[in-house]
Formats: structure tokens, C-alpha cells, sequence
């Protein structure tokens, strides 16, 4: 069922409308901020509109799919399914916004070409993630994905910088060594690596079984890299010595969602979950899911750096998809995955906020919050909303994330499952409230720790506007993402969508 | 006019050209560098039409003087010839480029017509169908060779040079040795005769194994690896990067053929140990690579680990799937492109710096952003990771490995990337960080940058071109991309 001709090209160009500003951006002179500033804003606005048109399409039931002969027996493909646009909308939305928000802050800093030709090229892999027709191609834009955040994590060119991408590169390589071993594995058994709704490994003979079991793990371990599963979460709270921007992007949309994006691909659609339950390893996959989020959040709760404590936040937070993904059943699938847009929403909204208390008042600690809601009044208010949205308070999104999930758990069985969300709950509300607290109702100190002196004077302004919509936009997303959860053009009505598609075939 | 075109000899071209280039050299030294130049672009436009010329009628062959075999020389080129062919001149383009730039007058003297030399010998040894012819070109190609090493006359560069000579020396002479018993037990020195006629016995075994070990010296295959890096670390760049990226290929391929003509047949356990070696490169020579402290032996150690890969053909395709060929000309033409960038890359960075030790970069991925973009890229090839050449070259490895339960050889393949990376990163790390005690730096030629850049871009578009150098080797290979995926049947 192909779209009129032409149509094919569109995922091509949803990942040149990142890749082209980027490649350009990349031989600018530093003092062209107009240029670049055209060529990235043009290039997020061109992917929104792409999307949009993909999601009509899609919406009506057409695919758009192109590929291209790569290695015997495998094509490179690019496919616009439901989830994948799913995928797509977040990253592209929230590109724009994050896009703005950089230009903000880096205003004035050096080495800006080479930042937001990296920023594209993430962009791009994510793309290209979002949309791969097969196993291969997946691995080819993850595996790019960890290429291009390299320079991104070490930007500052500090030692810390240095010390904190080799720990990244440690993980999220040994990561994708281990993908790798588990594909090709997968694929000297199938002979086939296509993305397909029922999975490919169905008609297998039992023989087979013990070796799917080990790949999945290869596959899951090399996939919980980027997803932070715990053990392999250590690369995420290092790689906040990034700036402010990245961290967002590492946390809200690319590396982590990456990660949580492939787990849900090789369940659905190289398992295919009915079979993955036959096989015995969602059960397991569900148990780290749970330790992941309870240990993130305790974790949390010690942190006194607030991106410090954001990142163990995003840890427990990012296991939701997974948890979803892993119980069987619709309405946890529907839990899990419109927790990827949720959580996006609501993460970046945080860190957003985060980067603005440092780049204005200098404060990245917690105990440094006191009474800042007084001084800025906007962002803490989006930061509220945030916060609220992780520990689950209706009606902001993070809420309809938990509750499918609970709905999902109890309707496959799973009680267990109720104790962890509610504990998660209690936990998110134990490291957040106290933040809002300080921030909301003790007094302002005398003066305001700022020592930078990248921290530019605003005049009595709450801050620069590039910094101040992007969070302010994002949270009221959050919110409405949750208020409005029964429209048709909310994330968790397409979500409805998928998991229509997934468990009903035709 | 375009079928004369298309009846041109470019294969004696692809010889003759360098010569009389490299004599005019000599004469003119104050010409050398235009001289140079053109006969290396002439020589891209020759293989180009060799390469046309070989799509339209099939297998090239021509008799020197128009004896042909078993009496005079034959000229002879399939597939895999074309793809060395066209390895050998990009690759020698670019280094070209660089080296217009980079040697001072009275080095640039010396340099192109011992350069050309290499170049004639090259293209012979790709275009050679007999055994002997091609230990001609072999030891024209080494010599050459190892007086481009020793082209600065500095102490160490000496030292490395002398090794290189011995081992090359010994190399030819156990592989001449080999041709001797070959003649005497099949009488004939051409490797189609040759195939027909020899059956194994003592003699044959004997040749097998002087001429495996011969060329395995010469290719620098772990243990016999030694006189490598001291040669390759030492010589001036544009020469390092001949050395990695083309000579010791020649080599490879004399072996690759013997194997795929005559040996493959009946050798499975000699392929199994060539396997093993391989292997063991691979290991020993990322290790050697991650303990450097000086870019140059770094990347010289990182050629030691990469031949590794070239040998695990032997076991995994030479015997199997018939995708040697292939497989063999795509990892060569992958490894030339990344290694060739990476050594010029690192010789940007020793005139940029003065010095190429890695913890002292000092922040060159600002002020040398594009060699280091060099150095990047090229380092992903190596490194195995998508998308490039390096990756597509690991996954067929990989692939044939896994469908033949070789487990110990996919694992190895596995750390080899991840050692491999370890030691790319770790120059990478140091070239975004500030040094302890800045350096004045040297402006580095553009010229000098982009060959570095571009070389290292063709290894990455290499990855998307994996069909099409396939088809080449392959002619019979049709290639679709279909719904199910890419049907490729023979």
C-alpha cells in the first residue's frame, strides 16, 4: 500500500532536513550567527512539516518507505510506520524548541559551528533511527548516534569533559559491540532483519529457542546502554558536564529514547511480543525494568547537583517504556510508549529550567534553590509543572503514563507491578517536592552564587527569552499532552493507534 | 573514435606512463613536481579506461610485444586486478596531493621518481599473470620502497629502513625460491598453466611454504610483523602512507591469488593457520596500538591489527562461499583509503605541532579542525563502525564467520573493534583538551588538510558502495533491492 509517487522520499527528506543544515553549518566562520541561525531554524521547521505530512498520510492508512541495496541480502531502509512517527513528531518538536534554546544559550560563546553541526547530525541519527525499516539500518544510525554525541559531550574541552566522554564512549561503544554480535548472530539464524508487526521469529524451529534467548539479551543489554538500564546506566549522570542544551537532548529525545525506541522495536517487531512471552523473556526484561526505576529514584534522592539529580531522575523515568513494553498486554504497550513522548516533554521541560538557573544565577545546586521561584517566577513555574508530571499528579502527562501502566499490569496479571509505580511515585515526590519547596517557600538569600562569568546581566528580566519559551512552551505540552488526553491529536490517541496495530493483525 | 578509445592497451599505459614520468624526473629534477602530478592523474584516466574497457569485453589480456604466454609476457586483468588497479591510483592520487605540499625542494628531488618507480611496479604486480613476472614487480616495489623510507636520511628513519630491506629481501628471496620449485615440478611460470597442471606433492608443499611465508614477511603478518612499525613510523608521511596503504597490499594480493588459483584447493589447513595469525594481529596489534604515546607508532600498530583482518578471509570465505575475491579487494580498498588519511592526518598534525605526541594535541580540533575531521573519519572506518567501508567489511567477516559457527573468530573480530576504538578515542579525547604548556603551532598547507579529509571521506562513501565494487569482481552478481531485501544471485 504505497503513497502516490514522490511520497517515498519523504523520510529522505525528513533526515536531509536535519542533515544538510548541518553539513553547511560545519564550514561556517564562527561570526555568521544570522546564517546559522536561518539554516537551523529552516531545517526544524522544514522536519515539522515533513512530519506532519507523514502523519496525515499515515494516519490514512499509506506507508513511506525507500531503500536501497547496502549488503548481500540487506537493504538500507527507511519506513514512516506509527511508531516511528511518533518518534519523529517528539524529536522534531522538541528540536525546534531546543534548537532556540541553544541559540540562546550559547549566544556569544565559542565554537558554535561545530556545536550545531553535531546538535544536526544527532538530530539526523534519530531521524534515521526512528525511521529504519530493519535491524540493520537501526544499527547504523544508533551506532552514528554515538559517533556524533561525542564531540557534544566533550564541547567544553575540558579534562572533566575528556574524562566524561571516555566513560561515555566506554559504554555506549562496548553497547553497540554487543548489539552487533547480536545481530549478526540473529541474522545468521533468520537470514532476514526486517521490522515486521508480528516479528520475524514466529515459525522458528524449538531448536533455535536457547540461542533467541541469548541473542535477546545481547540485544537488550546492548540496546539498555542508551536506555540506562541498570548496570549499564554509569555513562548518564557523567555525561552532565555537557552543556545545558545537550543534556536535554541526550535525556529527552536522542540517546536515551534511542535506546528505549530499539527495546520496543526488537520486542514488537523482531520478537513480536506474543512470541517474546512464549519465549520467557519479557519477564525478565520487566524485573530490570522495575529495579532500573526503583534504583534511579533512590538514587536521586541523594543527589545534592540538580543535573545530577535530573539524570538519575531520567534513569528510573526512561525504564517506563521499557516496563511497558515488557508486560503483555495493550494497554501497558499504550502506557509504555506514549511514556516516550511524556517523558520527553516533561525531561526536557527540567532541564531546560536547570540550564536557566545556572546560566542566570549561577546555581546548580539544590541547596542553592532557596526562594528562587520569587526571582524566576516562570521558569520555576514550568519546573513545577515538570516535576509534577514525573511524580504522576493529574493531569499532567506523566499521570496518564502511570495509570495506563497500572491498567496494563492488572489486566495481564502482573500486580506486582502496582507496589513498584506507587514506591516510584512516592520516591519521585520525595526527591522533587523538597526542590520545590526550597524553591517556592523559604527566602531568597542575600545574594545569588554567581561566579561564572558566561552569566551575561539581564537587567531585571527573568532571563534571555530564547531561554525562557523554550521550558515555558514544553511544560504547557506537558500539561495539555495530560488535560487533553482523550482529543484525536494527543500523543496518547496515536499511541491507541500503534498498540491497535501491534496487537490486532489483521 | 570510441571504439578505438575502448581498443587503447591502458594497461600498458598504466606501466609506461610512471616510467618515462619518474625518468623525466630525473633528468628535469626541477620539473618533478608537474611531472609527477600528471602521470599519476594520467594514470587515474588510464584505469579509468581499463576499467571501461574491462565492463565491455569481459577479462583484459595482452601479450608485451606480441608473444603470448607461456613464451612472453602477458598483460592480465579480471575484476580484482580493476579493483586494486583503482585502489592504488585514488589512493596514490591523493597522497600525491599531499606530498606537492609537504616535502621541502631538495626532499621533493628525491621523492617523485622513486615514487613513479613504485607506482609502475604496482600497477605491473596488479596487472601480472604469471608468477615470475610477478616477482619482478614484487621486488621493484619493495626496493622502491624501502628507499622512499630512507628518503630524509634521519637516523631513525635509517634504522627502519635497514630492517625493512632485510625483511623485504629475505621476503622475495623465499618467494623466488617458491617460482624456482613451482617451474621445475609444472614447467611453466604462468598461474593459468600452473593451475591445470600441479598436483600436491613434496615440491608443491615446499613452494607453498616458501612462498606463504615469503609474502606473509612481506605483508607484515603477525609474528612476522617486527620490521613494520619501526619503518612505517619513521618514514615521512606521504611515505608511511604509501607504505600502509599500497605496498604492503602488493603482497597480499600475490598471496590472495596464489591461494584463489592454485593453493586454495588442497590447503585448507595452512588457510586455517593464516586464520590464526590473522587473529592473533588482530589482538597483539590493537594492544601495541592502545599503548602508544606518539600518534605515528599508533597508527602504524593499527596496520599490524588491520593485515589481521585481511587474513581471516583464508579460513572464512577462501574455502566456503566463493566471496573471496570480493571480500579481500573491498577490506584492502577500505583499510588504503582509511590508513592512507589517518598518516597523512598525522603528519598535519607533527607539522602543525612540531611533535606527535597524543597527550600534547592541544586543542587541534579547533585550530586543525579538518584534519582532525581527517583523522575522525578515518579512525570510524577502522574502528568497524557504521557507516563506512570498515563496517561493511567487518559484517561480511562477521557474517561468514557466524554462518560457519567460527565463534572464536567473530568474538576476536568483536574486541578488535573495541581496542580499536579505544586507541582512535583516546586521540580524539586528547585533541579537544588544552596542553599543560601551549605550543606555537605551524600553519599547516590546506592542500595538505583536505587530501587527508578527502581520503578519509572516500572510506566512509566506500561503505554505500559495497555492491557495485561486488559487481565488479562479480560480474554475474545481480544486485536488486527488492521488498524482502536485496536479492543478490549468482
Amino acid at each position: 500500500m504505497d503513497g502516490m509517487s514522490g511520497n517515498a522520499w519523504l523520510p529522505l527528506m525528513v533526515v536531509a532536513s536535519a542533515l544538510l543544515p548541518g553539513l553547511i553549518i560545519f564550514g561556517l566562520p564562527e561570526e555568521k550567527v544570522r546564517l546559522r541561525t536561518v539554516l537551523n531554524l529552516t531545517g526544524a521547521f522544514a522536519k515539522i512539516i515533513f512530519t506532519g505530512w507523514m502523519l496525515w498520510g499515515v494516519y490514512h492508512g499509506y506507508q513511506y518507505e525507500i531503500r536501497v541495496a547496502f549488503l548481500p541480502g540487506l537493504d538500507l531502509a527507511l519506513r514512516a510506520d506509527s511508531l516511528s512517527l511518533l518518534f519523529i513528531a517528539l524529536s522534531s518538536v522538541l528540536w525546534l524548541l531546543t534548537t532556540v534554546y541553544a541559540i540562546g544559550y550559547l549566544e556569544g560563546s565559542p565554537h558554535r559551528s561545530r556545536f550545531f553541526g553535531f546538535f544536526s547530525l544527532c538530530v539526523t541519527s534519530t531521524s534515521g533511527v526512528a525511521m529504519s525499516g530493519n535491524l540493520i539500518t537501526f544499527l547504523v544510525f544508533y551506532e552514528l548516534l554515538t559517533l556524533v554525541t561525542y564531540p557534544l559531550v566533550v564541547h567544553r574541552g575540558t579534562e572533566a569533559a575528556r574524562r566524561a566522554g571516555q566513560i561515555y564512549l566506554t559504554y555506549t561503544i562496548s553497547g553497540g559491540a554487543l548489539l552487533l554480535f547480536g545481530v549478526i548472530w540473529l541474522y545468521s539464524i533468520t537470514g532476514t532483519l526486517e521490522f515486521s508487526p508480528q516479528g520475524i521469529l514466529y515459525d522458528l524451529d524449538t531448536a533455535y529457542y536457547p540461542a533467541l534467548i541469548a541473542i535477546f539479551a545481547l540485544l537488550i543489554a546492548g540496546l539498555g546502554v542508551k536506555a540506562a538500564l541498570v548496570p549499564l546506566h554509569g555513562w548518564l549522570p557523567e555525561a552532565m558536564v555537557a552543556p545545558a542544551p545537550v543534556s536535554a537532548l541526550l535525556h529527552a529525545v536522542a540517546v536515551v529514547k534511542a535506546g528505549a525506541f530499539g527495546i520496543a522495536r526488537v520486542v514488537y517487531d523482531i520478537y513480536g511480543i506474543d512470541f517474546a512471552a512464549e519465549l520467557g523473556v519479557t519477564g525478565p526484561l520487566a524485573a530490570l525494568a522495575a529495579i532500573t526505576i526503583l534504583y534511579g529514584s533512590l538514587r536521586a534522592l541523594a543527589q545534592d547537583n540538580l543535573k545530577r539529580r535530573l539524570a538519575f531522575s531520567t534513569v528510573s523515568q526512561v525504564s517506563y517504556i521499557t516496563l511497558g513494553v515488557a508486560i503483555v498486554g495493550p494497554l501497558a504497550t499504550i502506557g509504555g510508549v506514549v511514556h516516550l513522548v511524556h517523558q520527553g516533554l516533561m525531561k526536557i521541560t527540567l532541564f531546560f529550567c536547570a540550564g536557566n538557573l545556572a546560566e542566570t544565577l549561577g546555581i546548580h545546586k539544590v541547596r542553592e534553590m532557596n526562594g528562587v521561584g520569587r526571582r524566576m517566577p516562570w521558569t520555576m513555574a514550568a519546573f513545577t509543572l515538570g516535576a509534577f508530571g514525573m511524580i504522576g499528579v493529574p493531569p499532567v502527562a506523566g499521570f496518564i503514563s502511570k495509570w495506563y501502566l497500572g491498567l496494563g499490569a492488572l489486566e495481564s496479571g502482573e500486580n506486582w507491578v502496582i507496589p513498584v509505580l506507587i514506591g516510584s511515585s512516592l520516591l519521585n515526590a520525595a526527591y522533587f517536592l523538597p526542590v520545590l519547596h526550597r524553591a517556592w517557600f523559604r527566602d531568597p538569600p542575600d545574594s545569588w552564587p554567581v561566579t561564572r562569568d558566561t552569566v551575561r546581566d539581564l537587567g531585571d528580566k527573568e532571563t534571555a527569552w530564547a531561554l525562557l519559551l523554550p521550558p515555558v512552551i514544553t511544560a504547557l505540552l506537558a500539561l495539555f499532552a495530560g488535560l487533553l488526553a482523550s482529543a484525536w491529536f494527543s500523543p496518547l490517541e496515536w499511541v491507541q493507534l500503534i498498540a491497535q496495530r501491534a496487537f490486532h493483525h489483521p | 573514435m570510441l571504439i578505438g578509445l575502448l581498443n587503447i592497451d591502458w594497461g600498458v599505459i598504466t606501466i609506461m606512463l610512471p616510467l618515462a614520468g619518474g625518468i623525466a624526473c630525473v633528468l628535469w629534477p626541477a620539473m618533478s613536481k608537474p611531472a609527477g602530478l600528471i602521470s599519476v592523474t594520467g594514470v587515474v584516466l588510464a584505469i579509468a579506461g581499463l576499467g571501461w574497457r574491462i565492463m565491455e569485453n569481459g577479462t583484459y589480456r595482452h601479450a608485451v610485444g606480441g608473444w603470448g604466454a607461456p613464451l612472453g609476457i602477458d598483460l592480465f586483468a579480471d575484476g580484482l586486478s580493476l579493483v586494486m588497479l583503482i585502489m592504488t591510483a585514488l589512493v596514490g592520487l591523493g597522497i600525491s596531493f599531499y606530498a606537492k605540499r609537504f616535502f621541502s625542494p631538495c626532499d621533493a628531488v628525491r621523492f617523485w621518481p622513486i615514487w613513479l618507480l613504485l607506482l609502475a611496479a604496482l600497477n605491473a604486480l596488479f596487472l601480472s599473470a604469471d608468477i615470475f613476472n610477478l616477482y619482478v614487480a614484487l621486488e621493484m616495489t619493495g626496493l622502491a620502497a624501502v628507499a622512499l623510507t630512507a628518503l630524509t636520511g634521519r637516523i631513525d628513519a635509517l634504522g627502519g629502513a635497514m630492517r625493512y630491506l632485510l625483511a623485504t629481501l629475505l621476503g622475495s628471496l623465499a618467494y623466488l625460491l617458491g617460482v624456482v620449485l613451482l617451474y621445475h615440478d609444472a614447467g611453466s611460470v604462468d598461474i593459468a598453466t600452473l593451475a591445470q597442471r600441479i598436483e600436491p606433492n613434496a615440491a608443491v608443499w615446499t613452494a607453498l611454504g616458501l612462498m606463504s611465508a615469503g609474502l606473509a614477511l612481506k605483508t607484515a603478518l603477525f609474528p612476522l610483523s617486527f620490521w613494520l612499525p619501526p619503518a612505517h613510523a619513521s618514514a615521512p608521511a606521504p611515505v608511511s602512507a604509501l607504505l600502509s596503504a599500497l605496498v604492503i597490499k602488493a603482497s597480499f594480493y600475490i598471496l590472495l591469488r596464489l591461494w584463489l588459483e592454485l593453493f586454495g584447493a588442497f590447503a585448507e589447513g595452512v588457510s586455517m593457520l593464516l586464520g590464526l595469525l590473522g587473529a592473533a594481529a588482530i589482538l597483539w596489534g590493537s594492544l601495541q596500538a592502545l599503548r602508544q604515546t606518539r600518534i605515528k607508532l599508533l597508527v602504524a600498530y593499527s596496520t599490524v591489527a588491520q593485515i589481521g583482518y585481511l587474513f581471516l578471509i583464508y579460513p572464512l570465505a577462501l574455502v566456503s562461499n566463493g566471496m573471496a575475491a570480493s571480500m579481500a579487494a573491498y577490506l584492502a580498498f577500505s583499510h588504503a583509503l582509511a590508513k592512507s588519511a589517518m598518516f597523512l592526518a598525522a603528519g598535519n598534525l607533527m607539522q602543525f605541532g612540531g611533535h606527535d605526541r597524543i597527550a600534547d594535541l592541544d586543542r587541534a580540533v579547533q585550530r586543525l579542525p579538518l584534519t582532525v575531521a581527517a583523522f575522525a573519519l578515518a579512525g570510524v572506518s577502522i574502528m568497524g563502525l557504521p557507516p563506512s567501508s570498515g563496517f561493511v567489511g567487518k559484517w561480511l567477516l562477521l557474517d561468514a564467520a557466524m554462518s560457519q559457527g567460527r565463534w572464536d573468530l567473530a568474538v576476536v573480530m568483536i574486541i578488535g573493534g573495541l581496542l580499536a576504538a579505544g586507541y582512535i578515542f583516546k586521540v580524539l579525547g586528547y585533541a579537544f583538551t588544552q596542553a599543560e604548556v601551549p605550543h606555537d603551532a605551524r600553519a599547516v598547507p590546506a592542500e595538505m588538510e583536505w587530501a587527508a579529509l578527502l581520503l578519509a571521506i572516500g572510506a566512509i562513501l566506500l561503505g554505500f558502495m559495497a555492491p557495485q565494487i561486488f559487481a565488479l569482481i562479480h560480474p554475474d552478481l545481480a544486485v536488486n533491492a527488492s521488498e524482502a531485501g536485496t536479492v543478490w544471485t549468482a
